[in-house]
């Protein structure tokens, strides 16, 4: 399988005086928080109905939806919940649904 | 090493090429304008190898220059008054980049009213942006301040961008002979540039982020500390350089007669040739006179100011430069210097030369005689009339 | 060579995890730009939103090199990356700029027009979403007759913003560039086939993308796309390029969808009156009679 390049969550969150770099300068794609709070409803793909045009994928701001198995997924860990997903989606594939 | 009959900005430039930046952007300002026409000539003949970046102001001077540290090349640029402070913002941006680019800032008035030749206003109202900030005395310390301003602001350590002044025309256009050193003297003498911070395109990085309040002090403070590293630094690269090219300098300072001196003038840039006569004239006449010369503004040299007055009975501090509505940055500077060593002396500001009027000997002799009244405070020079000498 | 679709499209993102606002266009034209060109890109981004978003120390959420620069400066900070890396013998790499209108048709359009002159080798996209969005919606020099802004209120006296929308596309090309272009952000195969292209090209490439703003706009967060397919369906904006000293027309609506409908659903148009969208509907009829009799048509899609 191939990876693919993507900034990513890291435990490690630099604070004390000797861990920040000298200048404002840090390893690209270094990310510390999450940004699935934002989020009033999430969503949900209905894999039945997906034929995997990725249109959604292709407008989706944030880049949460990736492709997988020739369909597609959404990160909910960076999701924002804007919902352009599911209006681009022409087969209706795709709910928003309420978070608890 | 030849020798060569160079005006100030010649000299510089021709450190400029023994420094071999990769790339340098620059925007003409009257009287910079020849240590730009000299490298824009040095590229064509291909005696310097570098991108010579025709940029439209002197904003995109220094974030050209800035792009190009970025990413790890060795960036030059020069300027001026008026374009030194269109460029401000740029310039406490490269220093927190800790981008260490190198430029020099022909000293000129500043508007209004208009006026294109020398004082010191411009770089001293720049002081507190974060750049080591030097100033020469002649076209010989002038041309040997590019390569060591280099040396000195890109070592590991300080990281920190580095202005190197002239005084308009007196110094950027008055000719003198000039040692000009070789090639493999200069290479001897300059590692090449190594950035520890750089967009690699191998190991991608994000630069020139925000640091909100938890972590901005933190980045302050090593701002802070690489310029006051600078002090060690420059103390290295004058050794090495005397190595190499067999001259010395003498670190943030330079003092003379200063040793038994009652009466200390403190003062910086061109003028010191001037005052050094001056000083001999009235050590003939038994009066023991002393000076000290402020090379290097930034990082500041407290202690050694300190050190070189202890003994005497007052201080003169003679400068091109007021802070409206206060006193000279200088006088302001040194004073704090001395008060932290618990020195307590009768000191005077002199705030002469503005818009590029002319201080004799004559000038000089008449505020060693002024210091002896016991003084404190500020006096205006060169404003004719009932106003010379007075408050 | 095929032109890249969704399909061909590298599934790398650069640019994740940062703190634009749900549904923010501008972020989709980075994202997608920085997908097109790869990871030797190297991006400059002024002070503004996308930089805001983006930049916080230590949430860092470019995935390439990527820096921020003065407002002004995004070209000129371009230009001496570009040369630089040239300078240490690199050559294969995108020197792309992401600025919005304020950074690029106000403050930056110094800068910008010196890279331009100068013909320096780099990508600079202006995304535009018509306002200072990240201080709090301010109008700029794009944003358009009518849009009420924070420091355009719609009122009894005045009725927003009283000047048209400056025509950069058309300024960068009386420059003379080899390349620039314009897009939405609702029509994003058109634009990946303009930054690619660019990407190919030597000497200083332009494009001008409009990427609407939920929150300056007055739209939910999920109308983004549709708003941003809207405006050239409508006609108040047209998707085009500028080769060779030749205006490109890519897109011509057969019918314009209807104006009205475009404004009414942004809240910074709601207070326009009939007279208001007649006079914009006039405005929008002149400018295509002038691309009609400038543009050649070639439809490449």
């Amino acid at each position: 399988m191939v990876m693919h390049m993507k900034p990513c969550l890291r435990e490690h969150i630099p604070s004390k005086l000797s861990e920040l770099p000298e200048a404002p300068a840090y390893e690209a794609g270094y990310l510390v928080t999450k940004n699935a709070g934002w989020r009033s409803v999430r969503p949900v793909i209905d894999r039945e109905k997906c034929v995997g045009c990725l249109q959604c994928y292709l407008y989706c701001p944030d880049g949460v939806i990736y492709r997988k198995d020739g369909k597609v997924a959404v990160d909910y860990d960076f999701c924002k919940g804007c919902g352009i997903c599911r209006k681009i989606c022409k087969l209706g594939a795709i709910k928003m649904e309420e978070e608890r | 090493m030849a020798r060569k009959f160079l005006s100030g900005n010649e000299a510089f430039a021709e450190g400029i090429r023994l420094s071999k930046p990769q790339v340098i952007s620059a925007y003409p300002i009257t009287p910079q304008t020849i240590v730009v026409e000299k490298l824009s000539e040095m590229v064509e003949n291909g005696s310097l190898k570098a991108e010579f970046i025709h940029v439209e102001s002197e904003h995109s001077a220094l974030s050209c220059a800035m792009g190009a540290s970025a990413v790890g090349a060795r960036a030059f640029t020069a300027t001026s008054s008026q374009g030194l402070l269109y460029m401000a913002e740029c310039l406490t941006y490269a220093a927190g980049g800790r981008f260490p680019i190198v430029m020099m800032n022909a000293n000129r008035s500043t508007a209004l009213p208009w006026n294109i030749y020398g004082d010191q206003r411009d770089s001293l109202s720049q002081l507190d942006c974060g750049w080591i900030q030097v100033y020469a005395k002649d076209a010989q310390e002038a041309l040997d301040l590019a390569l060591m301003s280099y040396y000195v602001a890109e070592h590991r350590e300080v990281s920190t961008p580095f202005m190197v002044n002239l005084d308009g025309f007196v110094l950027t256009h008055t000719y003198e002979t000039v040692d000009v050193p070789t090639e493999e003297q200069a290479n001897r003498f300059l590692p090449a540039f190594e950035s520890d911070h750089k967009l690699d395109l191998d190991h991608p990085c994000n630069l020139a982020f925000s640091a909100g309040p938890e972590h901005n002090s933190a980045f302050k403070y090593k701002e802070h500390v690489g310029i006051l590293k600078a002090k060690g630094v420059v103390a290295q690269a004058e050794e090495k350089f005397a190595e190499i090219f067999g001259r010395e300098y003498t670190g943030l300072t330079e003092n003379y007669r200063i040793k038994d001196a009652e009466y200390v003038l403190v003062t910086l840039g061109s003028i010191f040739g001037l005052a050094k006569e001056t000083v001999d004239r009235l050590r003939e006449r038994g009066q023991k006179a002393g000076l000290i010369r402020i090379r290097y503004m930034r990082p500041f040299p407290a202690e050694e100011i300190a050190e070189a007055v202890r003994n005497a009975k007052a201080v003169a501090v003679l400068e091109k430069d007021i802070s409206f509505g206060y006193e000279g940055t200088v006088y302001t500077n040194v004073n704090s210097a001395l008060q932290k060593a618990g020195i307590s002396l009768p000191t005077v500001n002199f705030i002469g030369g503005l818009g590029g009027k002319n201080i004799s000997g004559e000038d000089i002799e008449e505020i060693f005689e002024e210091l002896k009244e016991g003084y404190r405070g500020v006096k205006f020079m060169g404003i004719g009339g009932d106003g010379q000498w007075r408050r | 060579m095929a032109a890249m679709t969704v399909k061909t499209l590298s599934e790398d993102e650069f640019f994740y995890g940062h703190k634009a606002c749900a549904g923010c266009g501008g972020s989709l034209a980075l994202r997608i730009a920085l997908k097109v060109l790869g990871e030797r890109s190297v991006a400059v981004l002024p002070a503004g939103c996308m930089s805001a978003v983006g930049f916080n120390f230590p949430q860092l959420c470019f995935g390439n090199n990527a820096i921020i620069s003065t407002f002004a400066g995004t070209a000129s900070m371009l230009t001496g990356i570009e040369a630089g890396l040239r300078a240490r013998g690199i050559t294969d790499f995108h020197a792309v700029g992401f600025a919005g209108d304020g950074g690029t048709a106000d403050i930056g359009i110094q800068a910008l027009s010196g890279a331009i002159d100068r013909n320096d080798d780099i990508l600079y996209i202006c995304y535009d979403n018509e306002a200072y969005m990240n201080t709090g919606i301010q109008k700029s020099s794009l944003t358009p007759f009518g849009a009420k802004t924070t420091t355009t209120p719609a009122g009894k006296n005045i009725r927003g913003n009283l000047r048209p929308k400056k025509n950069m596309f058309e300024i960068i090309a009386a420059h003379g560039i080899p390349y620039a272009a314009t897009a939405s952000v609702g029509y994003l195969d058109d634009y990946m086939r303009k930054v690619e292209k660019a990407s190919k090209i030597k000497g200083t490439k332009y494009i001008h993308i409009i990427a609407p703003c939920p929150t300056g706009w007055g739209i939910a967060t999920d109308e983004t796309v549709e708003v941003a397919r809207e405006v050239v369906d409508c006609g108040l904006w047209y998707l085009a390029e500028y080769e060779n000293g030749t205006f490109i027309l890519n897109h011509r609506p057969e019918q314009f969808e209807d104006v009205e409908h475009y404004l009414r659903r942004q809240n910074r148009f709601r207070h326009l009156t009939d007279e208001d969208v007649q006079w914009i509907r006039h405005c929008r009829d002149e400018k295509w009679r002038a691309i009609h009799e400038n543009f050649k048509e070639k439809t490449e899609r």
